[in-house]
């Protein structure tokens, strides 16, 4: 086999990504399309069922007309696992996300949505200074790169809240901020979606571990038992509110609750909410050594 | 719930037809209406610029769309939806009070402060369902004119509509708000559900 040089390989995920932002936009997972059916069977309020059957009047259309599911185009956020035997250096990987975000952006075309934050003028095709955001995992004994694209819509960023509780607060504190968050944003953030929690950790990790949170497929669960407790526990509270599909009242609030954790201070009890709209965007492709591309919505 | 279904055609001539709407109806909009988001409206109304677009009895939808530029000043859809409209509440009483703007859509509703101005001028807020662009662009014949093209994608547009909808009136020009009773529903459930924690 020949030598496969690191421009190739750059350009291979270059390629993923540019193919993964449309891709996602306009090809709702599986696992999505079935939540979304289960919720439109359950709601009983009139408003939440006309909304619900309009949702899945839009996925068909999106299908069928091959258009993009929700005009937002986000926030390009990807998450990457990259192998420690990989043989393209992250700070390549970044550049290749960023030049494939730019390059769908611009061949699609896509709207532009990045702007910079004091000025608002825009800074380009969906890039900018730390834009796109990526989250990187290494992973040892593995020559892979798994790159998952997650447009992030800004009507469910805007609702995202993060409360340094303190350890008295106990998990009482999490869930209370939890359901009070949700029920504040009412319809904003595009309700019938994913609430991530982040817990533990700091303030800034909880948050970032939110944003994992979001990412995952729809009603998976956290390997420690006591956080899927807390997570079956939360999904059940928080269609009780009775917000509803768009805020309109009903009996589905949310998909799910996805919580993602970790080990913080003696004196820290953080909690961070990010909320996923119901056009839960995701795609991911595998990326072997030598480029060779298997693209996957499931993950 | 008394639900009823409506069909309205923008711009409107006669109040009653937005007076004959209430909360939590159903309804479908045809003709025109007009796209604006926050831009534009920092641009009316901080700026004092006036709209080169009459308003009278006029539709606005938040909006930026996905599009493609076909022309001088002519631009072809290729995906349009909406955007959460709470950010653009203190607009309500001037659009109604200045322009007679007399339906504001969007999604995920307005705050009570939206109450008063839509009962004091006669208007409704329409919910539409956010992120269902794919069906909404459906629904938009065409893009008719873009004023503010510097504004880019948050420009004015006026746009030809069949069937748009279906959407539900959140706000109604009688003092009701859906958002208002589901808030205070939620509100009491959660000391219920914080007892049980």
């Amino acid at each position: 086999m020949p030598q496969l040089l690191d421009t190739d390989l750059q350009h291979a995920v270059e390629d993923a990504a540019a193919h993964l932002y449309v891709w996602s936009l306009k090809d709702i997972p599986q696992d999505l399309r079935d939540a979304l059916r289960d919720a439109a069977a359950r709601e009983t309020s009139t408003p939440g069922q006309r909304v619900l059957s309009t949702i899945l009047r839009n996925v068909e259309v999106a299908d069928s007309e091959r258009n993009l599911v929700c005009q937002d185009t986000g926030i390009a956020v990807y998450t990457c696992r990259v192998g420690e035997h990989f043989p393209l250096h992250p700070a390549r990987i970044y550049e290749a996300l960023r030049d494939g975000t730019a390059r769908a952006t611009i061949e699609h075309p896509l709207r532009s949505n990045a702007v910079h934050t004091i000025t608002r003028e825009n800074t380009g095709p969906n890039i900018g200074h730390r834009l796109p955001i990526v989250h990187w995992e290494f992973v040892q004994d593995w020559d892979g790169l798994d790159v998952k694209c997650v447009p992030k819509g800004s009507g469910s960023e805007n609702m995202s809240f993060l409360k340094m509780c303190v350890p008295a607060d106990g998990v009482k504190g999490i869930k209370q901020f939890v359901l009070e968050s949700i029920v504040g944003a009412g319809g904003k953030p595009c309700p019938p979606g994913i609430v991530g929690v982040g817990i533990g950790g700091s303030a800034d990790y909880a948050m970032y571990l939110a944003k994992e949170a979001i990412a995952r497929p729809i009603g998976t669960r956290n390997a420690d038992p006591v956080v899927a407790q807390l997570e079956d526990e939360l999904f059940g509270l928080l269609n009780e509110t009775g917000i509803g599909p768009m805020g309109l009242g009903g009996d589905v609030t949310v998909l799910n609750c996805h919580i993602e954790h970790a080990d913080t201070h003696m004196t820290l009890n953080p909690v961070a909410v990010n909320y996923q709209c119901w056009a839960a965007r995701r795609a991911t492709a595998h990326i072997a050594a030598d480029g060779t591309t298997d693209f996957d919505r499931e993950a | 719930m008394r639900v009823a279904t409506h069909e309205v055609t923008f711009p409107i001539t006669d109040p009653a037809e937005i007076l004959k709407l209430r909360a939590g109806d159903e309804v479908v909009v045809q003709g025109h209406i007009i796209g604006i988001r926050d831009r534009t409206q920092i641009r009316i109304f901080d700026q004092g610029v006036e709209p080169p677009m009459d308003l009278r009895g006029a539709f606005l939808l938040h909006t930026a769309p996905n599009v493609r530029k076909v022309g001088e000043g002519r631009y072809e859809k290729i995906c349009i939806g909406t955007t959460t409209s709470a950010r653009m509440v203190r607009f309500t009483e001037p659009l109604g009070a200045q322009y007679g703007v007399r339906a504001i859509c969007g999604k995920g509703g307005f705050p009570d402060e939206a109450i008063e101005p839509m009962r004091a001028h006669g208007m409704v807020y329409f919910a539409i369902v956010g992120g269902a662009a794919a069906l909404e662009t459906t629904q938009i014949e065409e893009i008719e004119e873009v004023a503010w093209e510097e504004l880019m994608p948050e420009c004015l547009w006026r746009f030809r509509v069949k069937d748009f909808g279906p959407l539900t009136v959140g706000i109604d020009a009688h003092g009701n708000s859906l958002y208002h009773d589901v808030q205070a529903a939620a509100t009491k459930k959660l000391e219920e559900l914080y007892a049980r924690l």
